[in-house]
């Protein structure tokens, strides 16, 4: 059986997720890989949020936020961006591939990228194999 | 009242948490008067048959201190679990992994590679490691089975009451020795010897917004004694750590690094502490962003400096170390 990687996308209520529920109306055919989760505000995730998931069984999160200046909530996406900054770091010192955690911009009408995000995510994290063989 | 049967036990540990209870001084002919011990290694002679002799549940506390690295350990951690009525594991080792649990950034094979080899104080021309069993002359040696990862004892076994500290403060230690004599305790499960809030809350520092545009280290810089050290760029782990110790570092001017563990409501002591240094963070352009956080050293390390074990993911995800 070939390996299906499980994503968890924890998308900002006012642009990602209404970019991913465009997606669906616009009919736009992309990985079913993603499970997606609403948070009010990209500032809102939290990096035990993205711990949690991979401890769970995610082989990689997708965090999207409003674009740089159009937060509904004024700066969450620059704090969600300095997290990451710094995430990145200690991931990549627990050796789990960049590939895997991914921050991103989308727009309540960039359906498409939206799309292309996930395609992309789910090639790059199926050609890395499951993240829990990885684990002790 | 009968006399407190009372073990102590030192697993992957330093030594230092003898000392703690060495270091309560005078105190320590009360605990003779109150107890009886029945094993502690680092001062008196025992032999684990001794402890295998006794009927389960003999010893009314043990605690117990390092982590568990190899089969000794987690042998003895079984056995003192079945033997005692009360476990306590005891500093920051058994409670969370402790500094040992650093090694979990690494597999077995890179530990031990490291150690009879690569060290620059290393001399070691025969390529010698050790083995598991030897023979020699007058029979067969054995030494215990080094695990893949370092554990915490609660992750090997049940355990009643956590004491933190790396090692415990000694009036902590104290009290919870009176306290265990009393009878006094809170329900199993609970953290002992420390308090409810974050040590930034016991912190007397002056607080004022933290944003900094630089991280420093103390090896560099010296702090200003009356501001806190996350606003000066110092990482101190004040936000993600559990007070009670008296804020011991920070009043000698030097950063918290985290050893009381995670405050009560946090999982993952690093990435509580992460987002606490994110947040400090100065900028909202990504470059220099970047440019701030670079300047971090071993962010990872020092996250997790005292939790790795016990944290979300343990320690490293590589093929090697599954
Ligand atoms: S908790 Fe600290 S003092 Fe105690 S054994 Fe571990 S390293 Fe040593
Ligand atoms: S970060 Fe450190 S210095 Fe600042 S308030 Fe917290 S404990 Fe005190
Ligand atoms: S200040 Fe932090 S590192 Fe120092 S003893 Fe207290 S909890 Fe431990
Ligand atoms: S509301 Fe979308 S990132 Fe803040």
């Amino acid at each position: 059986m070939t390996f299906e990687p499980k994503i968890v996308g924890i998308l900002c209520n006012w642009c990602s997720y209404t970019g991913a529920d465009l997606a669906g109306t616009a009919r736009i055919t992309y990985a079913p890989n993603v499970r997606i989760v609403r948070v009010m505000c990209s500032g809102r995730v939290d990096p035990t949020f993205v711990l949690h998931a991979l401890r769970g069984g995610a082989d990689g999160v997708l965090i999207a936020g409003c674009h740089p200046g159009d937060c509904h909530y004024q700066a969450g996406n620059y704090k969600a961006m300095r997290r990451y900054e710094l995430l990145k770091r200690v991931l990549d010192q627990f050796g789990v591939e960049p590939a895997r955690v991914r921050l991103e911009w989308v727009s309540a009408s960039e359906g498409e990228r939206f799309a292309s995000i996930v395609n992309d995510m789910t090639d790059k994290i199926r050609a890395l194999g499951p993240f829990k063989e990885a684990q002790g | 009242m009968a006399k407190l049967k009372l073990a102590l036990y030192w697993a992957a540990a330093c030594g230092g948490c003898d000392v703690a209870v060495l270091d309560i001084n005078e105190r320590i002919l009360k605990v003779a008067e109150l107890a009886d011990l029945l094993l502690w290694p680092v001062a008196l002679d025992f032999k684990y048959r001794h402890v295998e002799a006794m009927p389960d549940g003999h010893i009314d506390v043990c605690l117990f201190n390092g982590a568990v690295r190899n089969s000794e350990n987690e042998h003895v951690a079984r056995l003192l679990r079945k033997k005692s009525k009360v476990l306590v594991a005891f500093g920051s080792c058994a409670y969370m992994g402790g500094i040992p649990g650093l090694a979990n950034f690494f597999s077995r094979r890179e530990v031990l590679q490291h150690v009879y080899s690569d060290t620059a104080s290393t001399v070691n021309p025969g390529g010698t490691v050790p083995l598991e069993k030897v023979r020699i002359p007058a029979g067969e040696l054995e030494l215990p089975t080094f695990f893949q990862r370092v554990r915490t004892l609660d992750q090997v076994v049940l355990v009643d009451y956590y004491l933190p500290g790396c090692p415990p403060v000694v009036d902590q230690v104290w009290a919870v020795i009176e306290a265990i004599a009393a009878g006094n305790l809170p329900p199993p499960g609970s953290v002992v010897g420390a308090s409810d809030s974050a040590l930034c809350d016991e912190c007397e520092r002056k607080k004022d917004e933290k944003k900094i545009k630089q991280f420093r280290s103390v090896a560099t810089y010296r702090p200003d004694p009356e501001t806190c050290l996350l606003e000066q760029g110092v990482i101190c782990c004040g936000p993600a750590t559990r007070a009670g110790c008296g804020a011991k570092c920070v009043k000698a001017n030097m950063p918290c690094r985290g050893c009381y563990g995670p405050p009560p409501g946090v999982t993952d002591q690093g990435a509580k502490m992460l987002s606490a240094v994110a947040s400090v963070v100065d900028s909202d352009d990504p470059a220099e962003v970047e440019r701030i956080i670079s300047q971090i050293q071993d962010p990872a390390g020092t996250f997790y400096r005292f939790s790795l074990p016990s944290s979300l993911l343990n320690g490293a995800h590589r093929k090697e170390i599954a």
